[in-house]
């Protein structure tokens, strides 16, 4: 055996390794009652706002702190409390994705991800609707 | 059959696009077929007639690929809203400029865009190519049947049920069920399009998209070759590649650094690279084409390596298919905050990528025994040696980043739910910075080494300088710039420190090389020069990242904060970067004082606001103009932040929020009846009455006279606000004189002398959040950046001279 295929075989055997602990790292997409259950974890929703809940945001208070509520396609609800600004066009995404923990009645968002129609209106889903500037 | 003849269409030019698009698709199938006989043609006579034919029918896909752009262009830039790429990617405030990035915005004039630059190489390969001989049938055969795969993407036709591609060219009311678009003047009603997404309104998504996608484009030529050797168990083609291949890698090098330049400047990512599945996709690639450049030197010299160049390159362009398939089919939707979304293309997109990947490994398991390379076993003493180590490692890099990547693709095809790891930035750094280190270590050494053998004292004896003038640089690195970031542990720290070290020594050891080796020779120093930059982009990255700072933690007491320490370490509590400014007060933000002065609009109806930055410890004033755009036609804005540069750090500062007054006051003043001492309380605070003091002004005219309250505003928090509202009497007309305290959002007005007697006055007060102008911000501090992008520019030089000095070997 050639001393470069050792080098190899050791470089991939840390690539696997590298891989493996990378595995340990990786968290999951949850439902909100299935979050609820695994309380302090960290997990990922895919959500909507819910919309007949208020949004609170007062920068002059506090410019770090947002609370929402959400809402899943499986029907369940629960509040949120991001502490950072409001994202833009937050209210008219029509899903989010939210990286965080359930602490107690609320969820403790870290990270927002936004699916904005607003972004790339490739989107045939929302195109079908008529856009504002067209007035009859 | 629908009748209705419409007012105001220009279909003329929707027509044409059609055409063209049907024509592009038919001229390079047949180009492919053309360049297929002529390659496997075993005649000459015969060859060279298929040539000629071929020749004019890529040439003729290339002209309809360049009217393509023209009328996409035409359509835009005149605004014929009838047409749906025009109406959903552009509207008509929008600068020239900016008109190209509506023009790359959507998928399909990125893949017209594509396909442009692919017929670029085409033609200029037809004329630079006499050398090749039966190869550049190949290539050129490989090419047409990648154009034929592209013309696919956008010709838009129906086959049966079937969706084939997604045509530029159609209209509006085609693809929408819109009810007013069935009336026949319905042109009348849509006055605009719905404009292009406003954080890409920036001058690097002019440049950058062209740029990355010439550099996609280009791997498709290394691949082309590859396939070409394979089929003719030809490895010659390696000596003709080398400057396309190092072209390629200078030109898609450059564009993913012009998209990280855009992420720096543009977006509200607190950094040039977020290990975004978007950007990870195209810098896999480019290290795995880096790796097989490497490889390719290595065959040329000693024949080896000959199979790792195969797969390289190979992959390199599937890779690049790949990244097509994830960015373009939605399915990172969940992970990237910047990936296409779906226009329901994917079964095509995953076919165009299989077309390439299946074949390609057939072909290659096939070839596998016939590539024979030497038997005798590398020195370790050797450059090949170190630089097929090196390879390996930059491939392996590429492989692990993508396998992490393609994770939502796992869970598509599993069915599993696996979502990214709480902190995925870090995920990516702790396996790469030791890459970097790797690599760093390689690059400073490598071309110390001698191909084949080296002696024991020739590498003793020139590789001592190097090694004890980065030690001396590091450790004054170290001592004045530092490393600010321990939130990882010390493992990760050391790793930081290692990375550093290792990216000085390769700085040094090249330039070192340059100097005394090849004594400053520009012929052959392409190697020094491009490993050089490289070792920049390291440093660059290591010293910037583990020293950014935010200035604008929020500390300070206007806002009602309780950072305990506890939440600081808590993740979820930690992004506390955002400080509300009031309009006119200063507000302290570490190293500076600064003071929101006012804000303006310009004529597109961006928002500036104006910042006064004040230094604490040296009298230095700046101001910076960070804005904000209305997103188009609908809620919500788009900030662009406003960046002071200096030679060794950039302050940024970008509005996260602001106050909008649109809306109408209608707070109502609440009246107080008080004497002088009394207090009374506010929602956040209690005022009282000091003096009432009459006539405090000279020169106010004989004849009137002037009555002004004394109070002291007290916040919860314990700060204090001096206030005089007053009355002022001309004659016999009475005018209230209002006073504000903006920053407790009050504004209090003297309503009248209810009892004279007494002492009793009234007191009105409105607490009104509509008063203050705010804005929220975020400000960080990003040292040495500039390293990066000196960096950045140094390796295209490097790559660009080895791609030129190839250029110039193979016409002697």
């Amino acid at each position: 055996m050639k001393k470069t295929h050792i080098i190899l075989l050791v470089l991939i055997a840390v690539s696997i390794v590298a891989l493996i602990s990378y595995t340990g790292d990786l968290s999951s997409y949850e439902t909100i009652a299935s979050a609820k259950q695994r309380e302090g974890k960290f997990v990922n929703l895919i959500v909507k706002m819910d919309k007949t809940e208020p949004v609170n945001y007062d920068p002059v208070k506090d410019p770090n702190l947002l609370k929402f509520h959400v809402q899943d396609s499986l029907g369940g609800k629960i509040s949120v409390v991001y502490h950072n600004t409001m994202p833009t066009d937050m209210e008219k995404s029509e899903r989010l994705v939210l990286k965080g923990r359930v602490q107690g009645d609320h969820f403790e968002c870290s990270t927002i991800v936004m699916k904005c129609p607003s972004k790339y209106k490739d989107n045939p889903n929302v195109m079908k609707e008529q856009p504002v500037t067209i007035s009859n | 059959m629908n009748t209705t003849t419409f007012l105001g269409e220009q279909l003329l030019p929707g027509q044409i696009g059609y055409f063209l698009t049907i024509l592009s698709l038919v001229a390079s199938l047949v180009a492919t077929f053309a360049f297929a006989k002529s390659f496997y043609a075993k005649e000459l006579a015969i060859e060279i007639e298929w040539k000629r034919f071929a020749k004019i029918a890529f040439i003729i896909e290339a002209i309809a690929i360049f009217l393509c752009f023209v009328v996409l262009f035409y359509i835009i830039y005149n605004h014929r809203f009838e047409y749906k790429y025009s109406y959903s990617h552009s509207d008509k405030s929008m600068p020239l400029q900016y008109l190209l990035s509506c023009f790359w915005e959507g998928q399909e004039g990125s893949f017209l865009l594509w396909s442009f630059w692919h017929a670029v190489l085409g033609l200029i390969i037809m004329t630079r190519s006499a050398k090749w001989g039966n190869q550049t049938n190949g290539v050129m055969m490989v090419l047409s049947f990648v154009q034929f795969c592209l013309a696919t993407m956008i010709v838009g036709l129906y086959i049966v049920d079937f969706k084939l591609g997604s045509s530029p060219f159609i209209l509006l009311r085609q693809e929408m069920s819109w009810p007013i678009l069935s009336r026949p003047d319905y042109l009348q009603f849509i006055k605009d399009g719905t404009g292009l997404n406003t954080t890409l309104q920036n001058y690097w998504m002019v440049i950058h998209p062209p740029i990355l996608f010439l550099g996609f484009a280009s791997t498709t030529i290394p691949f082309a070759f590859a396939v070409s050797g394979l089929l003719k168990k030809e490895n010659n083609w390696m000596n003709f590649v080398l400057p396309w291949a190092t072209f390629s890698a200078a030109i898609l090098g450059l564009g993913i650094m012009m998209g990280a330049a855009w992420a720096y400047e543009s977006l509200n990512f607190g950094g040039y690279w977020a290990w975004d599945p978007v950007e990870n996709a195209s810098l896999v690639p480019w290290l795995v084409l880096v790796a097989g450049i490497h490889t390719n030197i290595i065959f040329r010299k000693t024949e080896g390596s000959l199979k790792a160049t195969y797969l390289f390159y190979g992959l390199s362009f599937l890779l690049v298919v790949y990244s097509t398939f994830l960015t373009r089919s939605g399915i990172l939707g969940d992970t990237s905050v910047h990936a296409f979304t779906d226009l329901g293309m994917n079964a095509q997109l995953l076919g165009f990528l299989l077309i390439f990947v299946i074949p390609y490994f057939i072909l290659f398991g096939i070839r596998y025994k016939h590539l024979k390379e030497p038997v005798k076993e590398d020195e370790i003493s050797s450059r090949e040696f170190w630089m097929l180590v090196g390879s390996f490692v930059l491939f392996l890099s590429g492989l692990v980043m993508i396998a992490i990547t393609s994770i939502p693709v796992f869970n598509k095809i599993f069915g599993t739910k696996i979502a990214p790891p709480e902190d995925p930035i870090f995920a990516h750094n702790q396996v790469q910075i030791f890459v970097a280190i790797i690599i760093g270590i390689f690059t400073a050494f490598g071309q110390y080494l001698k191909f084949k053998s080296t002696e024991g004292d020739y590498i003793k004896k020139h590789l001592k300088y190097p090694i004890i003038l980065s030690l001396i640089l590091s450790g004054i690195l170290f001592a004045f710039v530092g490393v600010a970031y321990n939130d990882k542990g010390v493992g990760f720290l050391a790793a930081i420190y290692v990375a550093e070290l290792a990216a000085v020594y390769s700085i040094v050891a090249n330039a070192y090389y340059w100097g005394s080796m090849l004594k400053g020779k520009l012929k052959s120093a392409s190697a020094s020069v491009g490993h050089l930059g490289f070792g920049l982009v390291l440093l660059g990255i290591l010293i910037s990242s583990s020293n950014k700072t935010v200035l604008s933690w929020n500390t300070t007491g206007i806002s009602p904060l309780r950072v305990d320490k506890e939440q600081k370490n808590n993740p979820a509590g930690n992004p506390k970067e955002n400080i509300t400014l009031f309009e006119g007060i200063q507000t302290d933000m570490g190293k500076y004082d600064v003071t929101y002065l006012r804000d303006t609009f310009d004529y597109l109806d961006k928002r500036f606001f104006e910042l006064k930055f004040a230094a604490k410890k040296s009298k230095e004033i700046f101001f910076l103009y960070p804005d904000v755009l209305k997103n188009n036609k609908a809620e919500g804005f788009s900030a662009n932040p406003a960046a002071k540069h200096y030679w060794n750090k950039d302050i940024f500062v970008y509005v996260t929020s602001f106050q909008d007054h649109s809306e109408k006051d209608t707070t109502q003043f609440k009246p107080y009846q008080m004497a002088v001492g009394d207090s009374i309380f506010y929602s956040n605070g209690y005022i009282k009455l000091e003096k009432v003091l009459i006539n405090p002004r000279q020169n106010i005219g004989t004849g009137n006279n002037e009555l002004v309250l004394q109070l002291k505003v007290t916040s919860k928090e314990g700060l204090v606000y001096n206030a005089k509202p007053g009355i002022f009497l001309e004659g016999m007309t009475l005018r209230p004189e209002y006073d504000t305290v903006k920053a407790q959002n009050l504004v209090l007005s003297f309503n009248k002398v209810v009892d004279q007697k007494k002492g009793t006055l009234e007191l009105g007060v409105k607490e009104s959040a509509a008063l203050t102008n705010l804005i929220t911000l975020k400000v960080y501090e990003f040292p040495f950046i500039n390293i990066l992008w000196l960096g950045v520019i140094v390796m295209t030089i490097g790559f660009s001279m080895a791609s030129w000095a190839r250029i110039k070997k193979l016409k002697s």
